[in-house]
């Protein structure tokens, strides 16, 4: 259990920086902690380089606190302005090159299960549009063709947020970016669609504007991911930079594209919703 | 499949009990994964190297390894072994030529990762224009990587530098990737005698805790809840902390020098250490080097070879030591550039006695009577041109 090894030796504590006894007196690890309780335990991720007002730091942020485990939970990120967040986070992060996420998750989830069969370790791929839809497209695909257990988040910005606002195959249609000099030609790629016909159990599409719904999804595609392949959550997290959208309009923007575009959706296999109501029932009848 | 029993690395090197078969390039680069206890393969097809790849499905078929499977292509294939071997298995993949270009983003960053991995590299020509025969230029990309790049000569070099390249990329003071190169069809489909020690042994399993750097499972103190990358912080952190793991890395492949003497009788192999003329070379121009050898001892000339089996860490000393009384040194490559004449040229004082070639590319053979002319002009002998019909 990774809960032991965040935990340091007797005697050992005293001589630790503060920041990390803090994490572990008052931090997430072996609990079950939820979004909504942010601000009451002591979070995986406080500090990070990224714009103010940025949505998709937010993100980042609401999904360490809703980490089902986070002391067993491996995150990979890529090339793009989330990995500076997701770099300084208190659980193992793993950086290789731009695109490669669904790739390196593949062998990191194979070769874990094979050392712990016993034991569960989530694995996480978070990157932006343009690593999982363009450069790392064929191995987003076929991890989930092979279906390979593990959760895929893309926090889409519909642009390269990280190299200065390019187009990428997620902006929407006729908007002028850079490389896009008259305006994009083609629609948004249909990600959610093509999770699903590649076999992906869990599929959510999401506007981040209900920090308890997003909390439940992200929990409900690692658990699922467990024990029943591939699964993925498209969440729209705007670059205000890019966009000129004023910070403090960044949560009515998301509601507008909500409305619009990115309404809520969310998909399971069959087996994933049994799976879910049983859980549901567990806790019910815990509380009853 | 064999109960397979764990035997110490240096008993197995060293002592264990060798039986001679004859077999591809292909079949003992197998030969050495069987014995190399390794957990997990995965393949891409590339002739080539193909044939490695279908006889380590097999050997996973057969209970040898635990998981394999064909990747989308070599860039996904190269991430997904850094992706296992961080997990802390041990892993084994190949390539040749174009396959090794599409995944070089990925196996450059390998050495940084700190990714013990083994990459077969059977060689093939980079398009255009397009062929699959074993021309090496491919090397060339894979000497700034920061790889360890060993280059086997013959089927008996692939089953030894293989086994020995799981041992020698896992010790501490290595933990970097090792790539064993050896010539396409030349070497991979055609047949040899080889050596090999018996396949009811193998190496110890990968220790991932025996690390330099922690394996990314959850499990090792000290604990990655330290909020600092410090790569992120600012540009000057980023090119400090760069600098100094760049030379940890290739310090590291400087270190894989003394287990390269350990298990492969070390980076060089001299013939007639007295020569006055010598031929340097590489994978499979060093048998053709053999040969114009022994031409030459038939016609009384005084002529040795230098085979060189590390390109990466390359042995410098070692070649200057054996090149310290040379008249003329000939460099028979399978490539246009020659990478290997620049290395031998950057090692030695007086490069002037290195001739450029013979070199044949796009696949060619090398025959042995284009070293001889080499050889004959280095030592003023005129030689008449026979033309036989
Ligand atoms: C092989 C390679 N090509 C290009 C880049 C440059 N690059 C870095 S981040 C990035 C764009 C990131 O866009 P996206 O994936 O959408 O993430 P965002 O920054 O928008 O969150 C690019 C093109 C790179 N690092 N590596
Ligand atoms: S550039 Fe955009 S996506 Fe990137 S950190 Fe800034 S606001 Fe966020
Ligand atoms: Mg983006």
């Amino acid at each position: 259990m990774g809960l032991r090894y965040v935990q340091p030796a007797p005697g050992f504590k005293q001589y630790l920086p503060k920041d990390y006894v803090d994490l572990i007196d008052f931090g997430p690890f072996g609990k079950e902690v939820d979004a909504s309780q942010l601000g009451q335990f002591k979070e995986i991720l406080e500090e990070h380089p990224m714009c103010a007002g940025c949505w998709m730091a937010y993100f980042v942020r609401v999904f360490y606190a809703s980490l089902p485990n986070p002391e067993d939970t491996i995150v990979l990120g890529t090339a793009g302005c989330a990995r500076l967040a997701l770099s300084q986070a208190a659980v193992p992060f793993i950086y290789g090159n731009y695109g490669d996420t669904n790739a390196v998750a593949s062998g990191l989830t194979r070769a874990l299960n094979l050392r712990f069969p016993d034991k569960q370790k989530d694995v996480v791929a978070i990157a932006g549009d343009g690593g999982l839809m363009d450069i790392g497209f064929s191995m987003t695909m076929h991890s989930w063709f092979r279906r390979e257990k593990f959760t895929t988040i893309m926090v889409d910005n519909e642009v390269y947020g990280n190299t200065g606002g390019q187009e990428s195959g997620m902006s929407p249609k006729g908007v002028q970016l850079k490389m896009a000099p008259k305006g994009k030609k083609f629609d948004k790629l249909p990600a959610t669609e093509l999770a699903k016909l590649a076999g992906c159990v869990y599929v959510v599409k999401i506007a981040p504007t209900n920090i308890k719904r997003l909390s439940k999804v992200i929990k409900r595609a690692i658990l699922a991911a467990r024990h029943f392949g591939p699964t993925f959550i498209h969440a729209y997290t705007s670059c205000n930079i890019e966009y000129s959208i004023p910070t403090e309009e960044v949560l009515k923007d998301a509601r507008e594209r909500e409305k619009k575009d990115f309404g809520f959706e969310e998909y399971m296999t069959d087996e994933v919703r049994a799976f879910f109501e049983e859980i549901e029932k567990k806790k019910k009848e815990v509380r009853a | 499949m064999p109960e397979q029993k764990v035997v110490d690395i240096d008993y197995l090197f060293k002592e264990a009990p060798r039986e001679r078969h004859f077999i591809t390039g292909a079949q003992a680069m197998a030969e050495a994964v069987k014995r190399a206890n390794v957990d997990m393969a995965i393949a891409y097809p590339i002739t080539p190297q193909s044939e490695v790849m279908h006889l380590v499905g097999d050997l996973y078929a057969q209970g040898y390894l635990k998981d394999y499977y064909r990747a989308e292509e070599e860039y996904g294939t190269m991430s997904a072994i850094a992706g296992a071997s961080r997990a802390g298995v041990r892993v084994f993949t190949a390539t040749s030529g174009p396959g090794l270009l599409r995944g070089i983003e990925a196996i450059a960053s390998w050495p940084g990762h700190r990714i013990p991995a083994v990459l077969g590299v059977l060689t093939r020509v980079v398009n255009a224009p397009l062929s699959i025969q074993p021309d090496n230029i491919e090397l060339a990309y894979l000497l700034h990587s920061g790889v360890v790049l060993l280059h086997a000569e013959n089927q008996q070099d692939v089953f030894d530098m293989t086994l020995a390249a799981f041992a020698i990329s896992e010790m501490v003071d290595v933990y970097i990737p090792v790539a064993v190169a050896t010539e396409g069809f030349f070497v991979t489909h055609a047949k040899g005698y080889v050596d090999m020690t018996p396949e009811d042994m193998k190496l110890p399993p990968r220790d991932p805790y025996k690390a330099p750097v922690p394996v990314t499972d959850n499990e090792v103190p000290p604990a990655r809840i330290q909020r600092d990358a410090p790569v992120q912080k600012s540009n000057f952190m980023s090119y400090l902390i760069h600098a100094v793991w760049q030379q940890e890395v290739w310090s590291s492949t400087q270190r894989a020098m003394k287990y390269i003497y350990k298990y492969l009788n070390g980076p060089i192999e001299v013939v007639n250490p007295d020569a006055d003329v010598f031929v340097v070379a590489s994978g499979c121009a060093a048998a053709q080097g053999r040969e114009a050898v022994r031409y030459a001892q038939e016609e009384g000339l005084n002529v040795g070879l230098v085979k060189i089996k590390s390109i990466r860490p390359f042995p410098t000393k070692e070649v200057r030591d054996a090149l310290k009384n040379a008249k003329g040194v000939v460099i028979p490559e399978h490539n246009i550039e020659g990478w290997l004449s620049k290395e031998v040229k950057a090692a030695i004082p007086n490069s002037g006695i290195v001739v450029d070639g013979p070199r044949v590319y796009g696949g060619m053979t090398l025959p042995v009577e284009l070293i001889m002319e080499e050889i004959y002009k280095i030592l003023g002998i005129k030689q008449e041109k026979k033309v036989v019909i």
